[in-house]
């Protein structure tokens, strides 16, 4: 298959190895779930549950809440001992509602929905809503409701499903493990995505870094002529949604539009997973893989973890630390995000928890910039980063959103890149953050100003009224009239 | 806006590369050359690299102090020593020490730290130093010598050196024209090139013709950096294999000058100077490859280096040629670089789903 070059990227050391031969382990039970009401994008769920009721492995137990949201279950069965706020996976740490499950350690199932035998043979919408059901999210880290997007197929003529097995993030093993040790259920799971979204083919993306996952998708595909699998060159950002669209049909998505607006829509491979299991067997989203390493972990694994485990009971698995880390991390170091500390939960979108070592981050303080443009060539986006940077660092932010620092996607490379070790993403996030509030803030003024506007304009018009009713008012005859 | 010591937003690898590397791997690339130059200038030259180079380093360091910014970690990124390295290396290998001296206050307070120190200097210092050197001294900035080895039967004794740097100056007689110097005069009074061409060699004690060879390895006379084109070749083709440059600034601008050399000296021999002349001589690789290549003065886009090296290119051999100096790239360097912020304007990348004029790519159907 021909491919399409992608612009610029960056080739950091990828430090896969460390987990890439470790087959999936499952976690004990821990002693204590922690479930938060929101873990995709979109509005929290609606909690279905309260303190001391007993609940069922499957259960749900917070409802998706508008048109954005998901489902979330029970990982196992047991009590409810607290509807609480914990802190969340979040940079912030700030509190977030969750429901804390007390295990029984009988992890009985509730009643399933029945499994849809033949998917192929119901309508497209009984599949969304079985996704929608089993509160599968975007598993790659976006955590994008998973059922939102199967929806794409009624608007968008869909040509093709693109299964995102790119995994371009250092580290992270969890999609490579996956494919290797279910293939099957990912081929399975993608026909089936492909199927709801009335998308004739399939595409299965892998960095070529992967040869024996390239190797079992390719087998597993080999009975299905709309599947192709395809090696990727490796290069971060290859998994970046625009980008493994551009390098797999060389269309580019044009800025504020889809890729399905192309006739593209893009999952991750856990994701199709999920979508198997939901289909087929009629379960949940309760548990996802999750690759715990960094080189301050004694024993670094991929581990199927239950949602709602905390972070600490999956690292006490891996042996505790070896030392002390410098940083804890959810999800790749390129895009992950820093976790607050040991007890949040892992959700749908933890796809790894990295405890890097002061060597690993090789943080310094920034030094001037030299200009040597290396941001400018590595840009996936086509952005000039020292420019942004400038106008950011000097307040202009409209400077810098004429310059496109709203179409930053925040991949990181060139803060990577930089000599100076300038946090050129810092920046920008400052300024995405700040231009959004701007935005808000503006388009609060300028509701507030129709308002006065229509309130003015409507007293303009009863002065008229009265004024004209004045006016019909029988006139006195002048004199000029007389006259005439 | 606050940046923390730690930043906490990703991302949480680094790669290897830093200031500091960056600019050592430049005085590497430049090592060989230099190394060659001073075996053939001697003791002065060896002087004077030394004085230019200190001077630099003790003017950044009094600029930092005076502005209140960390010495040691601003000092140990290298950029004061290269700055100084490249003064030198345009020097008059026999100049006086003070030009060095002053070369470096023109370098380092005013050409980059009244624009706010690393990475805000508009103009390349190094070049700023050497074309106010040579406009406020044109005798001294153009006294230049036949190489004499260390140790070779004319190298001046270790006294004598300290003489001619700190002391009285050159001893009589030992100037002698550069090739594109000695074209140029000889031009003026009417001899043309061709023949000035073959004569330069015989002018001077050694007997050897400036043949393509000499020129590039360097056996001739001219500044430190001008010598030995092969050497400086071979430490830029360094550079570029270590990712430290591309090959962009230093194909154009060679590859114009070399165009337009030929070019014109195929319509008139007798008036212009052949294409590999203006290549190999003069500080044209030195300048291709370690002056205009100077991330903080020229553009940071891929296009806009290549018209940033066209017009170093143009300029120097107009300078060159029709200009009152013989030689032309410190003067081109420093024009192109005044162009730098308009030519990184105009040379954007095409925002990814963008038009050119930054509008979200038309779908087919729209």
């Amino acid at each position: 298959m021909k491919l399409f070059p992608i612009r610029g990227g960056i080739h950091p050391e990828y430090r896969k190895e460390r987990t890439s031969e470790r087959v999936i382990e499952t976690l004990p039970l821990p002693h204590r779930l922690y479930i938060p009401l929101q873990q995709h994008i979109g509005a929290p769920a609606e909690i279905l549950v309260s303190e001391g009721d007993q609940v069922k492995k499957g259960q749900v137990i917070a409802r998706r809440h508008g048109q954005i949201s998901a489902h979330h279950h029970a990982s196992t069965s047991g009590r409810v001992i607290a509807v609480t706020e914990i802190p969340a996976p979040h940079p912030s740490g700030l509190p977030q509602p969750t429901i804390v499950i007390e295990p029984d350690e009988r992890d009985e199932w509730c009643v399933l929905p029945d499994p849809i035998p033949d998917p192929f043979a119901v309508t497209p919408e009984v599949i969304e809503d079985r996704v929608a059901e089993s509160g599968i999210v975007g598993m790659g880290g976006a955590t994008f409701p998973a059922a939102v997007k199967l929806q794409l197929g009624i608007r968008h003529r869909i040509d093709a499903l693109l299964v995102n097995g790119a995994e371009c993030e250092p580290y992270l093993t969890c999609d490579d493990r996956l494919m290797r040790e279910y293939a099957d259920e990912i081929i399975d799971g993608a026909r089936i995505m492909a199927y709801a979204l009335g998308a004739p083919r399939i595409v299965v993306a892998i960095e070529e870094n992967k040869p024996q996952a390239l190797e079992t998708m390719r087998v597993a595909a080999s009975t299905f002529p709309q599947i192709e699998v395809v090696a990727v060159p490796v290069k971060y950002p290859m998994g970046s949604e625009r980008h493994l669209t551009l390098a797999i049909t060389g269309r580019e998505t044009p800025a504020r539009r889809l890729t399905a607006d192309l006739g593209v829509v893009v999952h991750n491979v856990a994701t199709a997973r999920a979508v198997h299991q939901a289909v087929r067997l009629g379960r949940p989203l309760i548990d996802r893989v999750v690759t715990v390493s960094g080189g301050a972990i004694r024993e670094p694994k991929n581990i199927a973890a239950p949602i709602g485990a905390r972070v600490s009971d999956l690292i006490d698995f891996c042996g505790g630390f070896s030392q002390r880390p410098e940083c804890l991390i959810q999800g790749g170091p390129m895009m992950g995000i820093h976790l607050p500390g040991l007890d949040v939960p892992v959700v749908k979108g933890t796809s790894g928890i990295l405890a890097l070592t002061a060597d690993e981050i090789n943080e310094r303080q920034a030094d001037p910039c030299i200009r040597c443009g290396s941001c400018v060539s590595i840009c996936a986006c086509g952005l000039t980063p020292v420019e942004l940077a400038a106008h950011i660092r000097h307040d202009d932010l409209e400077g810098a959103a004429k310059l496109g620092v709203m179409d930053c996607v925040s991949c990181g490379s060139c803060s990577w890149v930089c000599p100076s070790h300038i946090p050129l993403v810092h920046y920008f996030n400052y300024a995405k953050g700040a231009l959004h509030a701007q935005e808000r803030e503006h388009r609060k003024t300028e509701r507030t100003k129709s308002l006065v506007e229509a309130h003015a304009a409507r007293l303009e018009r009863i002065a008229a009224q009265r004024a004209a009713t004045v006016a019909r008012k029988p006139k006195t005859t002048t004199i000029d009239e007389i006259q005439a | 806006m606050i940046v923390g010591e730690i930043t906490k937003s990703g991302p949480f690898t680094h790669g290897t590369n830093t200031v500091q590397r960056t600019m050592f791997t430049v005085l590497l690339a430049l090592l060989p050359a230099t190394f060659f130059d001073l075996y053939l200038f001697g003791w002065p030259a060896i002087f004077l690299f030394g004085v230019t180079i200190g001077s630099c380093v003790l003017a950044e360091a009094l600029m930092l102090a005076l502005a209140g910014r960390p010495l040691a970690k601003t000092l140990s990124d290298g950029s004061a020593i290269l700055t100084g390295w490249l003064l030198a290396m345009t020097l008059p290998p026999w100049a006086p020490w003070w030009t060095g001296a002053l070369g470096a206050v023109f370098a380092i307070p005013l050409a980059k730290h009244a624009f706010g120190g690393l990475g805000q200097n508009l103009f390349n210092p190094a070049m700023v130093a050497r074309v106010a050197l040579l406009v406020s001294f044109p005798v001294v900035m153009t006294a230049w010598i036949e190489p004499h080895p260390l140790f070779s039967a004319n190298a001046p004794s270790f006294a004598a050196a300290l003489d001619i740097t700190f002391g009285n100056g050159l001893p009589d007689g030992v100037t002698a024209a550069t090739a594109l110097g000695y074209v140029k005069t000889e031009l003026s009074r009417g001899i043309p090139v061709f023949q000035s061409l073959s004569e330069y060699g015989r002018n001077t004690d050694l007997s050897y013709t400036p043949d393509l060879m000499d020129l590039a390895a360097g056996y001739k006379s001219g500044s430190l950096g001008e010598t030995s084109a092969l050497l400086i070749l071979l430490g830029g083709l360094f550079l570029i294999r270590r990712r430290i440059i591309t090959w962009h600034i230093p194909a154009t601008m060679l590859g114009t000058l070399f165009l337009l050399g030929t070019l014109f000296n195929l319509l008139d021999p007798a008036r212009f100077a052949p294409g590999y002349v203006h290549i190999l001589s003069g500080a044209a690789v030195l300048g291709a490859f370690f002056i205009a290549t100077d991330y903080v003065t020229s553009p940071v886009s891929l296009k806009g280096q290549v018209i940033f090296g066209f017009g170093v290119g143009c300029l120097t051999w107009v300078i060159r040629t029709f200009a009152g100096y013989p030689e032309g790239v410190a003067f081109a360097v420093l024009l192109m670089n005044s162009l730098t912020p308009i030519i990184d304007q105009y040379t954007r990348p095409r925002l990814f789903g963008r038009t050119r004029k930054g509008e979200p790519l038309p779908l087919k159907g729209d």
